[in-house]
Formats: structure tokens, sequence, C-alpha cells
């Protein structure tokens, strides 16, 4: 009780410091490009905010129900592109758009779910897989000129309120994106401390013996599935306000694997631990990018300059030694570091 | 009458090349239970490292460039394979997902130091002048790239059911995909046969990289992923495990895809391909020709 008493304690004051974090005129040299209280700052931050929240919701059905689903960017690809085109095309208004895309964002996830969960293992993994190119491959083929096709779909000037648009009110995007996590952390640990989350981790443990229990373990799959592909939608919805538009490049395989790069980077299973990859994981990604014009690399020989320049290189091969070295993820190290006093 | 042989001729291609991936995938998943996601990036790496040799050897006649590039296309997919499967798949033999989950961090990283070393931008491929020519097949014309990628297939197809029903190999790479505990309490070492399947698929793979650069006439570090995903689908479909299943389904999903895409509308196709697994897997989980277990 009391080591949660502390660890709220951290939290909160967590939390506070990013709330006030847009008012800290401070330049960070090597870490941020900007002054913490500028533009581009604040949005890679919001941005990181949203990964980790998605990497959050990915964690739900992959870490805590054991379910390896390889469609997840279609449930986040509804929230980009469902409110981008009632904003953007139809000309909603914001409440009226995002009413839909929490429709959407419940229904497809709830009858996807009901057809994928018919199967299991790798041949959910594949079902998922499909039922995610085939949103991909509608994005690309551009419907009715909707999605925009491969160039994507910008949001343009005067179709978002005031107070969103324009480089000025970054720092209300940047909150947003900030309530935004905090709320994903608040429903799923309290939806994996709840009776059914239970029913959740026990199933990814041992899935008939649930079954012999008398409960049945599709309903309690579906549920982790909505509630996941609902949270992952949310998650597309702010991405679409941070970048004032739509690319395709979200609905990708590939999309999905970066977001179980993260998971696994952070810790699989755990809430802070899928939280941090995502957080780490884009904050590398975008930094690594700026790394790679620094001067001090461009003087460094072509065998090494090379290889140093691709964050998706670097970011892999980290992937790679923590999956060999490190199993447990990130989250596991400050776990480690922790125990070890109270072992001494 | 010639447009229907044309989309044929052009869908069995399409499918060999679907074909030449699909085998490693699913001879891999079959003995080891791995989905190898790096099997993308075998295929681009040797595309890549085919396209240098040919460029290395730019003076030399385009047949004795082509085969070279073939050759090295080969040799450094199967080399890169199996040293995968020695330093990276091999110490986590116990956990499976982590082994799944290494050659995803494997497919990330090469495909971005390909294309931090060529640019993304895709390059083209010199070949033969035959090779680019046409033949006339029941009135329509074909092009030359369709017919090598198609015999090539066909005789790969031909080698590893030779190699798997009658060689000793063969026995225990089908004995271990049957049962592997069994296998290994035989006496019998498994774990050799595993490095055999990645050496085999990945050689394929390499195949696959370089005819695929001449049947589209660019390489692009983008293909081998999209390529994957598609040798994912036909394995799925054909039912993990089965050669004969994947070549089933590679000529089906090559076929299917380029006739709606031609009849029907660009992209059609292709939709109808993931709908097909979508179908297959929920009224058949176990794929066309795969052993319900």
């Amino acid at each position: 009780m009391k080591r949660l008493r502390g660890g709220a304690l951290v939290l909160g004051v967590i939390v506070l410091v990013a709330i006030v974090l847009p008012f800290l005129h401070v330049p960070l040299p090597g870490l941020m490009e900007g002054t913490l209280d500028s533009p581009g700052t604040l949005n890679l931050l919001g941005l990181c905010f949203v990964f980790g929240a998605l990497a959050l919701s990915y964690d739900v059905v992959f870490g805590y129900t054991g379910l390896l689903s390889f469609g997840h960017a279609l449930y986040f690809a509804t929230g980009v592109y469902v409110t981008a085109i009632a904003l953007a095309r139809w000309h909603w208004s914001m409440p009226q758009a995002l009413a839909l895309t929490a429709v959407v964002a419940l229904v497809l996830p709830l009858v996807l779910g009901a057809i994928c969960l018919r199967t299991r293992e790798i041949s959910f993994a594949m079902v998922t897989l499909a039922f995610a190119e085939a949103g991909s491959l509608l994005v690309l083929q551009n419907p009715f000129g909707l999605t925009g096709g491969e160039e994507g779909l910008a949001l343009g000037a005067g179709v978002l309120p005031a107070a969103l648009a324009g480089v000025v009110n970054t720092r209300n995007l940047y909150w947003i994106a900030l309530a935004f996590l905090v709320v994903v952390c608040a429903i799923v640990w309290w939806a994996v401390n709840s009776p059914p989350g239970r029913v959740w981790q026990a199933i990814r443990e041992n899935e008939r013996r649930v079954a012999v229990l008398g409960l049945n373990p599709y309903l309690y799959k579906l549920g982790a599935f909505v509630l996941s592909g609902f949270l992952a939608s949310g998650a597309g919805v702010v991405y679409l306000l941070l970048q004032g538009g739509a690319n395709p490049q979200v609905t990708t395989a590939s999309f999905t694997l970066t977001l179980l790069v993260m998971v696994v980077l952070g810790g699989v299973g755990t809430l802070w631990g899928a939280v941090i990859g995502g957080i780490v994981y884009e904050y590398l990604d975008f930094r690594l990018v700026e790394l790679s014009n620094a001067s001090a690399l461009q003087n460094l020989p072509a065998v090494l300059r090379v290889p140093l320049s691709e964050p998706l290189f670097i970011l892999g091969t980290l992937f790679i030694v923590l999956v060999l070295f490190v199993p447990g993820g990130l989250g596991s190290l400050f776990r480690r570091a922790n125990r070890r006093p109270a072992n001494a | 009458m010639s447009t229907i042989v044309l989309l044929a001729v052009t869908g069995l291609g399409l499918g060999a090349l679907y074909f030449l991936v699909a085998a490693g995938l699913s001879l891999i998943w079959g003995l080891m239970r791995v989905l190898n996601f790096a099997h993308g990036a075998f295929f681009t790496v040797a595309s890549y490292a085919a396209w240098s040799a040919s460029q290395a050897l730019a003076s030399a006649s385009p047949w004795l460039q082509w085969f070279v590039a073939l050759l090295v296309g080969m040799v450094t997919g199967g080399l890169f394979a199996t040293l995968s499967e020695a330093v990276l798949i091999r110490p986590l033999y116990q956990r499976h997902i982590g082994q799944v989950l290494v050659t995803v961090g494997l497919a990330l990283a090469t495909v971005a130091l390909v294309e931090g070393g060529f640019g993304s931008d895709p390059r083209p491929v010199s070949m033969p002048a035959w090779m680019s020519a046409t033949s006339p097949l029941f009135g329509a014309a074909i092009a030359n790239t369709r017919i090598v990628a198609i015999v090539a297939a066909a005789l790969v197809l031909l080698l590893l059911l030779f190699f798997l029903r009658r060689t000793r190999y063969g026995l225990i790479v089908r004995a271990g995909v049957e049962n592997r505990a069994m296998v290994s309490a035989l006496g019998i070492d498994v774990q050799r046969a595993f490095t055999l399947v990645f050496a085999i698929g990945g050689t394929a793979a390499g195949l696959a990289g370089v005819l695929a650069a001449t049947y589209y006439g660019t390489i692009d570090p983008a293909r081998g992923t999209s390529m994957l995903i598609s040798a994912f689908i036909v394995v799925v479909i054909g039912g993990l495990g089965s050669i004969t299943g994947s070549a089933l389904a590679a000529v089906i999903v090559g076929l299917l895809q380029q006739f709606l895409n031609f009849y029907a509308a660009t992209g059609v196709g292709d939709f109808a391909v993931v709908i097909l697994l979508a179908v297959v897997l929920l009224v058949r989980p176990a794929g066309l020709l795969g052993a319900s277990s």
C-alpha cells in the first residue's frame, strides 16, 4: 500500500511537470532542437504521448490477452481517416466528426474481431493482417476521392477550430495529447485490474483452463479487442490533430510492426513498459533523423556514417539486442534496479 | 483470347515469384514454427548484391553478367539466411515469440541499411536483350521475363519435391514437420535441419530477388516487404508447411490478382486476394493442403 502511494506521488509529479512544460523557456541542447516551449518540441512531445497511448492500447490485446494481432494499424488509421474525411471532405463540425469516429471505432473492431477471433494463434495473426491490408489497399485506392490515395489528406486551413489551428496553438494540442495519454493509462489500468481484465491475463496464460472454469474466452477476447481498437482510434484522432493531416503510412503492416517493436521495447504485458516503449521509440525515430544530419556524423567514413544515419537501422539493431539480452524490455531494467536494494 | 493468354502468363509469372519466396517461409514455419519476417530482407539483400555484381561486370557480355548476377544473388540469399539462423535465431531456441521478434528487427534494420547505402529510389537493371523482348504464344506476345520466372519456379518446385521425398535430409525435414520432438528423440540432429531449411529458403528467396529484378526491370528496397506479405498470404492459403500447397496457392493468387485487376479495376485483384485469405482461414483454418492438427 505504501509503495502504491509513493508511486502515485511520483506519477502526480511527472504529470504536473508535463502540464507546466509549455511555459518553460528552457533550451535542451542535444536532447531537443529548440527550447521546451517551442512549437517543434511540443509537437514532438505530443506525438510521443500519442504513441505511448497507442502502444498501450496494443499491449491490451498483445501483452495482456496474448493475442498476436497484425492488424492494429487498421484501428489507428480508422481514427485518423474517418475524422479527417468528416472534417475536410464533408465539412462536418468537430463534435459531429468525433461522434461518427466513435461509432465507427466501436463497430469496426466489434465486427472484425467477432470474425477474426474464430481463429487462433498464427491464423488469427494472418486474418487480422489480411483485414488491415484490405484497409490499407482501400485507402490507397482513393474511393470517391475521399482518402487522397498515396498523397494523403491534409486538413487545410479553416477546418480545425481556431484554438487547435496554427503553430501558436501547438501547446493546446500538446495538452490534448497529454490528457489523452493520462486518460488511456487510467482506462487500461482500471480495465486490466477489473475482473474481466484478470480473465484476459488468465486467457493469455492458459485459455483452455479458463474455458473449463465455465467462462467463455471468446467474449472476453472480443472485449479486449474492441477496447484496444477503440483506444487506438482515439490515438488516431489526436495524431491527426497534431499532424494536421492523414497519410497512408499509418495503414501499413510495417506500421503495426513498429507498434510491436514499441511494446516489446518497453516490456510486454506491463502498463508503464508499453507507454515508455512508445514514447522512447517515437522520440528516437524523430531525433535520430536530426542526428544523421549532425556535422560530427558527416565527417565519419561511409562505413559508419551510412548505418548511423538510418534511424530504423539503429532502432532495429537496438530491438534485436534487447530481444536477445533483455527479454523483459526496458521496463524490466528499471524493475531490476529497483529490486536489488530490497534483496540486499 | 490473346488478352486472356497474356493475363494468364503474367499472373503465373507473378505466382512464380510468390512461390519462390513462399517455399522457404513454408518450410521454415513447418519445421521450426517461426514466422520469418526477415525473408523479405533476404530477397532485398540478394537483389542488391546481384545488381552490384552486374554493375561490376559492366564490360562483360550481357548473358555472362546476368548469370553471374543470378549466382551471386542465390549465394548471398543463402549465406545471409544461414548466418541469421546461426547467430540470431539459434540462441533463442526455447523462446518462440523471441525468434519471431528477432526476425522483425532484422527485417527493419536490413531494409534501412539497404536504403541508406543505395537510396530508396528504384534503380534500373541491365539484362540481356532477349529478356526484355517478347515471344509469341497462342497469338499473344509474352514477355520473356515471365517465361524465365515460371520455368525457374517450376524447376525449384521439382528440386524441392525431389529433395523432400527422395533424400535422407529431406526425410528428416518431413519427419520434423510432422513431429519434431520424436525426430530428436530418435537421436537425429534436428538443429542441422533448421540451418538447412534456412539455407534453402534463403537461396530460393535470393533467386526470387534476381528474377523479380528482371521481371520488373528495376530494384527497390521496399519490394521485399510487399513480396513478403504476398508470400505470407500464399503460404497461409496453401497450408503452412506444405510445399505443393504453396505452389497451388501461388498460382491461384497470381491469376486472381491479374484477372481481377484487369477486368474489374486496378486494385480489386489485390483486395480480392486478402478477402480470399480471410475466407480460406475461416472455412479451412489449416489452408488448402495443410494437415489439420
